[in-house]
């Protein structure tokens, strides 16, 4: 039996791996790809934390941008602990050897990004997450930890104590290169396995690893989820690829111009404003560009060449001379597996982390830099409460009959008709997602494309797999993951349909206002159920 | 356009494309054509390092290569083929443990200038794409090489102001390390993020030449008689 497994080798999944290690917990990390390739490796703008006092920042105020940005739906207590322990979370990342930018005094270099009050986000140039991720990778060599690359979750194996509680006893993955279901016990299972952008599929500035896995198989396995409607955009992915380019381009001064070459919209405004207005535009018929043409051919090679390099390749333009189109694109998912204060589900000996997990801190609307605090911050702590819960862990654990079942449901699906394309169905349903469950929303477009879901889910067993070899068959990974995508496409919609407000990142054409009476509170799933709480 | 996509043997596909990249005109096959195509993909835009493969012979990301009508696809080198163009890399990952790629203690409040920054920021761009291991030609008369990236990352760690045991990590790099390279240069020519490694292993020798270590095949030339490899102090 294994002590501690994470699942997932993103940011959260490495540092919870590290702090169970370091609170003497036998680790293993498993991840359906190889660490380092994870979305965290694509953050660029930096980390939050307040380092000094000395240009008027406090933690008092980054908790209170954070509560503002959420639209009072964080949990503020717990936005307090992680804008506390930020400059901890910083020390210990430049303790182990992450290489920050630096300023003058030698120190770590801080940027201010949007919402914040200060230059607050420590920076690495544009690879923050690129080199927190590849320096914690080393930094679990360095610790032995075990990683098992390529196993992609089956199921979370749960089973009830004396008491009649659920406790996790292991997982089921599927080893993509033997083709193998394998199962592993374990005393405690972290759930670190990213967020479900991925929804939004090609409308997406995500990794197409991004989609939601850990949140589907833990809402099977009986866990609580809360605020899935809350889906941030970015205002400014490239218009063909969806690709992201970085808020520092609008940050150095770049403009958002209509086909018609004006302005319309104070650009440097919080992303979800500034992602509305683009959509208003839109609808009228412009295209949107964005221009940093006035910024220079020097600045733009020395401050933002991965953009230009971007724009070059996937749009076939040359920034400094020429207009970029752009769209907004999912970005960052708030909603997730609801935990509490010690990073646990409501499975006893269950922990969550990262984008799959919602600490209620980023509330309805992210405030940029704090995802790659929360991961470190709450990484660690979900690190200790598992390694401390695993000395207590005294049951017996048999496993064949789960990994039995999961080899039947293998072969079961290799057998489905295989009539209807699945790949043209996620296509569309991304598309129908961006368009009727975006940016703007309103009740009969969503209900309709919630019977459009229920009508996927229903003709699954006529999609299905052409490819049954069992060698890396990506195109049965693929089918289930667009299984657990078409699930969470149901619970964002039940969420959606059932907030009948605005707020933050969540936009109701047919209640443009927020309602506080009724809605300044949590969307909770249970069972495929909603409802709320404080 | 036709493209042909080594799976075992060559298999030719033809492709409706213009100004596209490799990768989306492998989804475009994997999801329309041939849903058997196997090959890793991740973020897109060059930084998750999943999609290294070979085109005409050169390594490239697909995500960041535009394709041309008559390519040649063909998975890295010097990596057992899973399936397609998809590499076990795990025994390529396992040098930078090897090769103790890491910081040996964590430090407390260490100032770094500007310019020490400088030292290793291009380093620290590194994807792991295995690109560069892909195209040594030194793994084909010895396997357990470090090899191009996990001496980058040593490199990486040793300039480091932030590590305090500079030497062990000199002396870890000895063996199976900076004196097997030939410095062909093959590594810096397909880099995607521009690092050269065979430039940060001149600068390991260098190093090592500084704690007394000398290049083995120079001295076996008789250059200092018995030599055996062995430090000099």
């Amino acid at each position: 039996m294994k002590s501690v497994i994470v699942i997932g080798a993103g940011g959260a999944g490495l540092v919870a791996a590290l702090s169970a290690y370091e609170n003497g917990a036998k680790v293993t990390v498993i991840t359906k790809e190889y660490p380092t390739r994870s979305q965290t490796s694509m953050a660029q703008g930096g980390i939050n934390a307040v380092l000094s006092e000395e240009g008027g920042d406090s933690i008092e105020i980054h908790i209170q941008n954070t509560l503002k940005s959420a639209s009072a739906l964080a949990d503020e207590q717990v936005v307090s602990f992680m804008c506390k322990e930020a400059p901890n979370a910083i020390r210990w990342l430049d303790s182990i050897g992450v290489p920050f930018s630096r300023n003058d005094k030698s120190k770590i270099a801080q940027r201010k990004l949007g919402g914040a009050y200060a230059p607050r986000a420590c920076y690495a140039q544009d690879y923050t997450g690129l080199k927190i991720l590849h320096t914690l990778y080393d930094r679990c060599q360095e610790a032995g930890i075990e990683i098992l690359n390529e196993r992609y979750l089956l199921e979370f194996i749960t089973n009830k104590d004396n008491n009649n509680k659920s406790f996790v006893c292991g997982v089921s993955v599927l080893n993509k290169r033997s083709g193998e279901v394998e199962a592993y016990e374990a005393k405690s299972v972290i759930v670190a396995t990213g967020g479900y952008s991925r929804v939004y599929h090609d409308y997406s500035t995500n990794s197409v690893s991004t989609t939601g896995d850990g949140i589907a198989l833990a809402h099977r396995a009986g866990v609580r989820l809360s605020d899935m409607e809350f889906i941030q955009f970015h205002p400014t992915a490239l218009k063909n690829s969806s690709i992201l380019i970085s808020e520092s381009a609008r940050g150095a001064g770049g403009y958002l111009l209509n086909s018609k070459g004006e302005r319309f919209i104070n650009e440097l405004l919080p992303r979800d404003e500034v992602a509305r207005a683009i959509y208003d535009e839109m609808a009228k018929g412009y295209d949107i560009f964005l221009d940093i043409r006035h910024l220079g051919t020097e600045f733009i090679e020395n401050e933002l060449p991965q953009e230009a390099k971007l724009a070059k390749l996937y749009e076939n333009v040359d920034p400094s001379v020429e207009l970029i189109p752009i769209k907004p694109a999912a970005h960052y998912t708030m909603g997730g597996i609801e935990v509490d204060k010690n990073s646990s589900t409501c499975i006893n000996g269950l922990f969550a982390v990262g984008e799959c997990a919602n600490h209620r801190v980023h509330g309805a609307n992210r405030l940029g830099g704090n995802s790659l605090l929360e991961l470190v911050v709450f990484g660690k702590q979900a690190g200790e409460n598992a390694a401390k819960y695993i000395c207590d862990f005294d049951k017996k654990v048999d496993l064949s009959a789960q990994k039995k079942s999961f080899e039947d449901q293998i072969i079961k699906i290799k057998e489905f008709s295989n009539e209807i394309n699945f790949y043209e169905k996620q296509r569309e349903l991304g598309e129908l997602f961006y368009k009727n469950l975006g940016i703007k929303r309103e009740k009969s477009a969503m209900q309709a494309l919630l019977n459009e879901v229920k009508e996927m889910k229903a003709v699954l067993p006529k999609m299905g797999v052409s490819d049954k070899t069992k060698e890396y068959n990506t195109n049965l990974i693929e089918f289930l993951e667009f299984k657990n995508i078409l699930d969470l496409s149901e619970l964002v919609l039940i969420s959606a349909i059932s907030r009948q407000e605005s707020r933050g990142a969540h936009f109701r054409v047919d209640f443009p206002s927020a309602d506080d009476k009724k809605f300044k509170a949590h969307t909770i799933i249970e069972e495929r159920m909603v409802s709320y709480e404080d | 356009m036709k493209i042909n996509i080594k799976r075992g043997e060559v298999l030719c596909y033809e492709i409706q494309a213009k100004n596209q990249t490799l990768l989306e005109v492998l989804n475009e096959i994997k999801t329309t054509q041939d849903s058997s195509l196997a090959y890793s993909s991740g973020c897109r835009s060059g930084v998750c390092g999943s999609c290294a493969m070979r085109v005409n012979g050169r390594e490239i990301l697909a995500c960041s290569y535009h394709v041309q009508d008559g390519d040649l696809v063909e998975p890295l080198n010097n990596a057992p083929v899973i399936r397609d163009l998809v590499v076990d890399m795990d025994k390529a990952y396992g040098f930078n443990a090897k090769a103790k790629a890491y910081l040996s203690a964590d430090i407390d409040n260490i100032l770094i200038t500007h310019e020490e920054q400088k030292i290793n920021e291009l380093q620290s761009d590194c994807i792991l794409c295995g690109s560069c291991y892909s195209a040594c030609p030194v793994y084909a008369v010895n396997s357990e090489f470090l090899g191009p990236f996990a001496l980058t990352r040593v490199w990486r760690y040793v300039s480091d102001k932030r590590e305090q045991n500079p030497k062990e990590k000199i002396d870890n790099i000895q063996t199976n390390g900076v004196w097997d390279c030939t410095l062909c240069n093959a590594c810096t020519l397909v880099c995607p993020q521009g690092i050269s490694s065979k430039a940060d292993i001149e600068k390991l020798r260098a190093r090592s030449a500084l704690v007394g270590y000398m290049d083995p095949n120079f001295a076996s030339f008789g250059f200092s008689g018995g030599f055996d490899g062995s430090p000099i102090f």
